[in-house]
C-alpha cells in the first residue's frame, strides 16, 4: 500500500470532467442517491484542503478562520449543531439556533483546528466507502512518519441537497458524541438557558 | 513460583468460564456505578499528570513540538519490553499473524534498534498491534463490566482491570529475567508509558482537560477507543444527525 498525497490533480480533473459530462444530457435524470465515489471524492477534497491549511505556515488565527470556512463549505454545520444540542433544540427559537450554529462552528474550528496542526507532514489516503445506515462512511488513513497509521471515518450525507460530511470518527472517537456530551454539560451548568450556554461556547475550545 | 501456578490456574479458569461465545458482547453507552469514587480518583490522576508532564496552560502560538529524542527512546524502550507479553496474548487469542508481526518487531527493535531504544520496525512499516489480557478475555467472551478509574493507571473497565493483574502474573519477562532485572524492566515500562503520555499531552488538554466535564469526556473517549480497537463498537453508536427532523 502506497500513500500518495491526496490532491491528485489528474484524478480531480477526471472527476470534474465526469461531473460536466453528467450535466450535459437533456433527458431528465431521476433523483439519485449519493454514490460512494462522490462521498470519497468529497473527503479527498476536504483532506487536501486541511493539509493545505496546516502546511500553509499561516498564524494560528488565520488557520482557525480557514478551518471555519472549510466547515461551512464541506460540513452540514446547522444539522450537526442541532444534533449536538439534542432535544433542547426543539424548544429553541430560530434566532437561538442560528446564534448557536455560528458559535458552534467557531468553537469546532478553534478546538479541532488547533489539533490538526499536529498532523503537519502527515500523508492521508481515502481507503474506501460503504453504506452505514443512512450515511456513506468514507474510510481514510492518516500516516505520520515514525508512527503507526490510524483510521478516520467520515460520515457523508446528501440529505441537505448536496454531499456534506456530518460526523467524523477519529481512531474510534465519535466527534458528534463527544460534542453532544460537551454541549449537554454546558447547558446543564446554565440550568438549560440556551443564551447563556451560547455565551460560554463562544469562549470555549 | 506460586505466581506461576496462580497465573496458569487463573488463565485456565477464565478459559473455562468464557464458554462458547466467540466474542464479547457488543457494548454501547456506559455503565458507571462507581462514579463518585471514580471521579475522586480521576481528579487525583489529573493532578498527577499535570505534575509530571510539561503543561503550559496557555495555548502556544507555535505548532506542537515533536517529542524529544530522549522521551521517544524511553517510550520505545518501554514498549519493546512489553512485546513478549503482547505476543503471549496474541497466542492466547489464537492470532498467529499478529503474534508473528509482533515477534518481527521485537527482533528488529531489540537488535537493529539497539535493545529497543529505537523503533526501526515502525519505519519499515512493521507497526504491530498492542494487546493485553483484557482483550484476550474479550475474545473469550467476557463482558466489559463497569467503567472504573484506577489510581495512577486511569480509565479502565472491570474486565481490563482484571486483565492487567493477569498480565503482571503471566508476563514472560518475569520468568526470563532474574528478579532484580525484572523489576528494572517493570520500571522501564512504566517510564515508557509516562513518556508516551507526555507526547499526547496536547490532545489530552484539548479533548479532556479543557472541556466542561473532563471526567465525562475521558469516560466517553476511553470507552469508545477501547471498544473500537477491540472491534466491539456497536452500530447503536451510529448517530443520524437528520433523525430529529
Amino acid at each position: 500500500m502506497t500513500h500518495t498525497p491526496i490532491s491528485d490533480p489528474t484524478r480531480r480533473a477526471l472527476l470534474a470532467g465526469f461531473a460536466a459530462a453528467a450535466a450535459l444530457p437533456l433527458i431528465p435524470t431521476p433523483a439519485r442517491a449519493l454514490s460512494q465515489g462522490e462521498a470519497s471524492q468529497l473527503i479527498g477534497e476536504v483532506m487536501a484542503e486541511v493539509q493545505g491549511i496546516i502546511n500553509s505556515g499561516g498564524s494560528e488565527s488565520q488557520m482557525i478562520a480557514r478551518f471555519e470556512n472549510l466547515f461551512s463549505r464541506y460540513a452540514d454545520v446547522p444539522v450537526i449543531a442541532r444534533s449536538a444540542l439534542g432535544p433542547p433544540a426543539r424548544a429553541a427559537t430560530p434566532a437561538q439556533l442560528s446564534a448557536f450554529t455560528d458559535a458552534f462552528r467557531s468553537y469546532l474550528a478553534r478546538k479541532y483546528g488547533r489539533q490538526f496542526r499536529s498532523f503537519i507532514g502527515a500523508s492521508t489516503q481515502v481507503e474506501g466507502a460503504r453504506q452505514v445506515q443512512t450515511v456513506i462512511e468514507v474510510r481514510s488513513t492518516m500516516l505520520m512518519r515514525g508512527e503507526a497509521p490510524f483510521t478516520v471515518l467520515w460520515h457523508v450525507s446528501d440529505r441537505s441537497g448536496r454531499p456534506l460530511f456530518v460526523n467524523i470518527i477519529i481512531d474510534g472517537v465519535n466527534v458528534l458524541a463527544a460534542e453532544r456530551q460537551e454541549i449537554g454539560t454546558l447547558l446543564e451548568r446554565r440550568g438549560g438557558n440556551i443564551d447563556a450556554m451560547i455565551e460560554d461556547l463562544r469562549r470555549a475550545g | 513460583m506460586a505466581v506461576t501456578r496462580f497465573g496458569a490456574a487463573l488463565a485456565l479458569g477464565l478459559m473455562l468460564l468464557a464458554g462458547c461465545s466467540p466474542l464479547g458482547p457488543s457494548e454501547s453507552g456506559y455503565n458507571d456505578p462507581y462514579e463518585s469514587t471514580n471521579r475522586a480518583w480521576f481528579d487525583n490522576n489529573l493532578a498527577l499528570v499535570e505534575a509530571i508532564t510539561p503543561g503550559d496552560g496557555a495555548q502556544s502560538a507555535e505548532p506542537p513540538a515533536q517529542p524529544g529524542p530522549v522521551r521517544r527512546m524511553v517510550a520505545n524502550f518501554g514498549a519493546n519490553l512489553g512485546l513478549p507479553s503482547v505476543i503471549l496474548n496474541d497466542l492466547l487469542q489464537i492470532r498467529p499473524d499478529r503474534a508473528a508481526e509482533n515477534t518481527v518487531r521485537l527482533v528488529i527493535n531489540t537488535t537493529v534498534g539497539l535493545g529497543g531504544l529505537f523503533d526501526p520496525a515502525t519505519r519499515a512499516g512493521v507497526y504491530g498491534r498492542r494487546t493485553d489480557f483484557g482483550e484476550t478475555m474479550y475474545r473469550w467472551g467476557a463482558a466489559e463490566g463497569p467503567y472504573m478509574v484506577l489510581p495512577v493507571i486511569g480509565p479502565t473497565t472491570q474486565r481490563d482491570a482484571f486483565g492487567r493483574i493477569v498480565d503482571i502474573a503471566i508476563n514472560p519477562l518475569r520468568y526470563a529475567l532474574a528478579p532484580d532485572e525484572a523489576s528494572y524492566a517493570t520500571a522501564a515500562r512504566l517510564a515508557g508509558r509516562v513518556a508516551e503520555a507526555g507526547a499526547y499531552s496536547e490532545l489530552l488538554d484539548a479533548n479532556v482537560i479543557d472541556t466542561a466535564d473532563p471526567y465525562a469526556q475521558a469516560r466517553l473517549l476511553y470507552l469508545q477507543t477501547r471498544r473500537y480497537h477491540l472491534g466491539s463498537d456497536a452500530e447503536e453508536d451510529f448517530i443520524d444527525p437528520y433523525a430529529d427532523f
